[in-house]
Parts: structure tokens; sequence; C-alpha cells
């Protein structure tokens, strides 16, 4: 337990470094980035003087490395700054986004597992079958396909032809989260606070674009768990479970899967910034008012603070998923110690 | 004469493999006795192994079994249902394998795979009923019941080779098939694991397979050995009388290749050649290509197993031509 601490500790502790290199980077390139907040906003037409005086309010007109050396003294007293552009805090927004974002991906990844590792399971028990070449197909076309491509014929085929399922937002226009909003996650929100009606309406807007992003991760998990578990049923404490008499179905899903399921771990781990970037995209397509349409919106304003403390709370979230998947290993493989 | 527990019959096994099908096992035949024990030795690929895990059904695929009949208690193995099957594996017939290192699951503790083998055979035990019937299993093999609690890892290659071995005497069986089980153990382990083997088996009153490319080990427990080679059965008889006198040449070179201390050797003795190559094995006897006796015959016409003395049979035809 103590080994685990410190090992959490550790990890939590080399994010620093990584953070800061991750921020330099995106400091650096919005400021190389033709344009800037102050015409962003007062457009190309304003007076000289007033663009001056604007850029001196917002500390435009020092040197970049001092601009910088303040910016990471701000961060270090854990503040994320002003926004550039608009009158808020930078985690206002964040705060208000953060968690449509969290809904989405912990969905898309819901999603990812619920079809992939199943999908890949069967398919390895079937192998050189029908039905095991199927899905295969299946994981080959879903791994290739852009996730704002998917969204689209998502709601090409459940918004528009079949009229199931609403296309766009987290709610109903005529929906007031404000009667159910606490914490921001609405399926949450809406069960705390009793209101059905409005647990299923925020339920089927999150239905496709969490969706969305499971069925394109689903493909490489398809392929990932089928090769796995292929593996793992030529092992020999596999064969040896069977020489024991242990029935088909315990020596598939209790060895088998598993076993299987330790890089399936690895994997989700990896592909979790891979979400999140996939989340920017479905967001969008989508109309989902989280972090990433939030960092889209910003970036064409060049909201230098909002950008840079959006990119923080990415990098914070892989982080922290990256220590997760590593404690889990602990708790699923007995060989695993911290 | 009392009915043998188990009885092969001219059992013969394939693999279908893309560029032609590999001939594993012809016409095997022999016979087991409650509480006998038989050997069986060959090089690497003389299907041996294949043999073992054809007995409980449970060939790698595309291996299956393409004629002949195993009798355990005079029931076909081969015409019962894949559940009636499954019962069988543990409760009749167990296996130990030649990876003690890899032949127990990682991920779960040596108790919950007692468990679990218990468990699919009687539904209504309870895991401290399994603890206590694992403990005393593990008493046998000289193994301190709190390992029970310990994962694989923890254990030790002699220690896990034991607890295989306990998750195989677990069920009291009556047949055990031990395929390499020392393989990979070294000397040391080796002899107190054959040993145990041979206790075990008066004491579990066990009939027992070995299957070892080691004759020396072979010799140590078996009352019988049958010598394979191309997956046939070229001799078999009473282990002691093939040791002082081997009869089919292949059996003269096993016996050769055993080195021997008091001999002032210089070389270790070989065969020359190799294994044949099973998709388009030898015409006539499958060792004539690398037969230091060989005749004319031999290329021509297959040999099969005849009766010798003493229950000896050899599939030679330097014995056939004599009778």
């Amino acid at each position: 337990m103590k080994g685990l601490l410190r090992y959490a500790i550790t990890r939590i502790l080399m994010t620093i470094p990584m953070l800061f290199i991750l921020l330099t980077i995106v400091f650096l390139v919005l400021r190389v980035m033709p344009g800037d907040p102050v015409s962003a906003m007062l457009g190309a037409h304003a007076p000289e003087r007033v663009i001056e005086e604007k850029k001196e309010e917002l500390g435009l007109n020092k040197p970049i490395m001092v601009q910088y050396v303040n910016y990471l003294g701000q961060l270090a007293r854990f503040d994320l700054g002003n926004s550039m552009v608009l009158k808020q805090r930078v985690s206002a927004p964040i705060k208000e986004k953060l968690p449509a974002t969290i809904e989405l991906t912990f969905w898309g990844m819901f999603f990812t597992l619920l079809i992939g590792v199943p999908l890949g399971a069967y398919a390895a028990n079937k192998r050189r079958t029908g039905r095991d070449f199927g899905i295969r197909l299946y994981g080959n076309i879903a791994y290739c396909i852009p996730v704002y491509w998917m969204g689209l014929m998502l709601q090409l085929i459940f918004g528009v032809w079949l009229k199931w399922l609403p296309v766009a937002g987290r709610t109903s226009p005529r929906m007031l989260s404000s009667q159910f909003s606490k914490t921001g996650f609405y399926l949450f929100d809406t069960l705390l606070a009793g209101n059905l009606r409005a647990f299923n309406d925020v339920a089927v807007h999150l239905l496709l674009p969490s969706l969305t992003l499971g069925i394109v991760l689903s493909g490489i998990f398809v392929r990932l768990t089928r090769a796995n578990m292929l593996d793992v049923l030529k092992s020999d404490y596999v064969l040896a479970a069977r020489a024991r008499g242990v029935s088909e179905k315990l020596v598939v899903y209790k060895h088998g899967l598993k076993n299987a399921f330790i890089p399936i771990l690895t994997m989700l781990g990896l592909q979790f910034a891979i979400l999140l970037a996939g989340a920017v995209l479905t967001e969008t397509t989508f109309s989902w008012p989280g972090m990433g349409r939030l960092l889209m919106e910003r970036i064409y304003l060049r909201d230098y603070p909002t950008v840079q403390g959006v990119i923080v709370v990415f990098a914070l979230m892989v982080s922290v998923i990256s220590l997760m998947v590593d404690l889990l290993y602990a708790a699923i493989d007995p060989r695993v110690k911290y | 004469m009392e009915q043998p527990i188990l009885e092969v019959k001219n059992i013969s096994i394939d693999y279908p493999i893309s560029i032609g099908t590999v001939e594993a096992v012809r016409n095997v035949s022999f016979s087991l006795k409650e509480g006998e024990s038989i050997g069986f030795v060959g090089e690497s690929g003389c299907g041996k192994s294949t043999l073992g895990l054809s007995l409980l059904r449970l060939l790698r695929p595309p291996g299956m079994v393409v004629g002949g009949q195993m009798l355990y208690h005079g029931t076909d193995l081969l015409s019962l249902k894949e559940e009636e099957m499954r019962k069988l594996r543990g409760n009749n017939i167990a296996m130990v394998f030649q990876n003690p290192l890899t032949s127990l699951d990682p991920l779960y503790s040596i108790e919950d795979q007692f468990f679990e083998t218990l468990k699919e055979h009687n539904p209504q035990i309870t895991r401290q009923e399994a603890v206590e019937r694992a403990g005393k299993v593990l008493e046998d093999l000289s193994i301190d019941k709190d390992r029970l609690y310990e994962y694989p890892h923890q254990l030790s290659g002699g220690m896990r080779q034991r607890i295989m071995i306990g998750l195989g005497l677990i069920l009291n069986p009556d047949l055990l098939i031990a395929d390499e089980p020392t393989t990979s153990l070294d000397v040391i382990v080796e002899a107190g694991f054959i040993d145990l083997l041979a206790r075990l088996k008066k004491e579990y009153n066990i009939s027992l397979i070995l299957i070892s490319h080691n004759l020396g080990l072979v010799a140590e427990i078996a009352d019988r050995i049958a010598v394979m080679y191309g997956g046939m059965i070229m001799e078999i008889g009473e282990a002691g009388d093939i040791f002082a006198r081997p009869m089919h040449p292949y059996t003269e070179g096993l016996i050769g290749c055993v080195p021997n201390i008091k001999m002032d050797q210089e070389k270790l003795a070989s065969m020359p050649g190799s294994p044949p190559d099973l998709v388009t094995p030898p015409a006539g006897c499958r060792f004539s290509p690398r037969c230091p006796k060989v005749m004319d015959i031999c290329r021509e016409k297959t040999p099969v197993l005849q009766d010798y003395k003493n229950g000896r049979k050899v599939a030679c035809w330097l014995y056939n031509e004599a009778e």
C-alpha cells in the first residue's frame, strides 16, 4: 500500500515536466500563428492607438519571454488567468464545459469496450468462420472511418431518415438545464433530481455522439481483443484447465478474457488521448457544448490563456487516466506490485 | 483376465495442414492394467505427446483422430459427447504437462485453481471444503498449506510442478498422463519429483502413462516401455527386459545414446540422421532411412507389431522373418 502511494505520487510529480514541455510548445505555437487576440477582437481597421492600448492592457506588448515567465508564475499559483477576449476567468468556461466532455468521453469509452471486447472475444472463439471474418471486417472498417464522417452518417441515418434520435446538443431546446443541473453531469443530475423525463432527454442526446466515438474506437479493440484471446487460448494454462475438466465457458471467459484484458487495458490508456482528440471533432459535429468546442472557438479568437488552459486540463485528464490504468494493472494482475 | 483400465486399439492421428497431411500417429495399440505404469519414449515429434493429448480429446486443431478406439474401462472415449468427456477429464483421467511455469493461470491464486477444479465436477462444494481437500493433497506433496493463498509467480518451478500434480490428483482419477513432467526442472528437483511420482502412484492407486524423451526417467518408474518412432510403436515390453535386451535397432540406438558415467567416452553417442518428415513418411519401415541394419524389404513394406517372448512386441523385419 505504501509502495502504491509512493508510485502514485511519483507519477503525479512526473506530469509536471510533461505539462511544462507541452505548455511551452503550445505557448510558442499560439504566438507564432498569424493573428492575435487584439485584432481578432477589434477587427483589422481599428486605430493604431486603440490597438496599442489594448495590447498593453493584456500584457501583449511585453517580450514573449517575459509573457512566458509571467504565465508560468501564474500557473504555479494554480491560476489559469483571465480570458483575453471575454471578461471572464479562464476557469469559468472550463468548469462549465468539462463535465460535458467527461460525460461524452466516459460513454464513448463505455461503448468502445462494450462493442470491441465482446466482439473480439467472440471472434477469437469462432476463429476462421464466417462470423469471425465479418467481425474482423467490421474492426478494419471502423478503425479506418474518420470520426466526423461517422458522426455525420449516424446523424443522417438516425436523426434525419429514421428521426429516432436528436442530432445536436446535450438537451432539447425547451429542457432547461437550470432545473436539474448541479454538477454539470446531466445524466447524474437528472437522476438526482428524480426528473426521469429530463434523464431520458439527456440520454437520447448523449447516445449518438458517444456511439460515434464508441464505434470508431471499437475497431482497434476488436482486433486487439481477438489477437490476445487467440494467444491466451493457445497458452499452456488454458490447455491445463481444459485437461482438468474446466468447462469451455469458464476457460474462455474466466481464464481467457481476464488474461487477454491486460494488454487491452494498456491500449485503453493509450487510446484515451485519441478519444479526447475524437471528442473535439465529435463535439463540433454534434454541437456538444464541451471542452472541444470551447477549444475550437477560442483558437479562432486567439484567446491565448483559454486555449492554454484547455490544453492543461486535457493533459491532466490523460495523465490521470494513464495513472488509473497503471493502478488497475495491480488490481488485475497479482504479479504487478508497486 | 481382468479388464484393462485403458485399451487403445489402432489409433491414428492426422494434422491436415496446407502442404498436406501430417500422419502424426499411425495404428498405435497398447493396453494398461490397473495400477500399471507405461512409459512412452522417443525423439521430439514422434507422436508421443499427441497420443497423450488425444486420450483427453484435447488435440490442438487441426489435429484429429482418424481411426481406432480408445476404451477406458470398456467405454470408447471417442464416442462420448463433449460434456461427458469434460466430466471425465480431471475426474477420471488427469494430465500433467511439460511446463509447470506456464501451466498455472498467473492471475488466480492456487486455492482458486483448486476450488475451480473441484467445483466444476462437484457444484455443491464449498470454498472451505475445497481448501481442506486441497490442503490434504498439498501435504502429500510436502507443500505448506499456506502456499494455497499464493499466486503461481510466488512459487518455484519444482513447487509449481508439484501443484500441477496436486491439481491432477485432487479429484482422485485412476489414470494420470504425465507429459514430459520434468523437462523444465533441474536434475536435483527432477530426482525428487520422480520419487514423489512413484510414491503417489502407489498411495493414490493410479495407473500412469509417462511420456518422455528421457529413457533414464522412464526406466525408474515405468513397468513397461513403448518406444515410438515416426508416429508408430516400434517396440513395447517389460522395462527391464527392453533395457537388457533391446530388439529393435532404434531402441538399441536410443539406449546407446544414454551417457554412461562408467564408460570412458570422449563424445556423446548419437544416432545419425533426423526424425522423418511425417507429411511424406518414408516408404516401408519409417526408421529404414536411419537404420544401421536396413534390408531391402524394410524400404518396401511396413512391418507390423508382432508378439515375441514375455509380452514383448516388435515391429521390425529382422524378427518377423525369423519366425
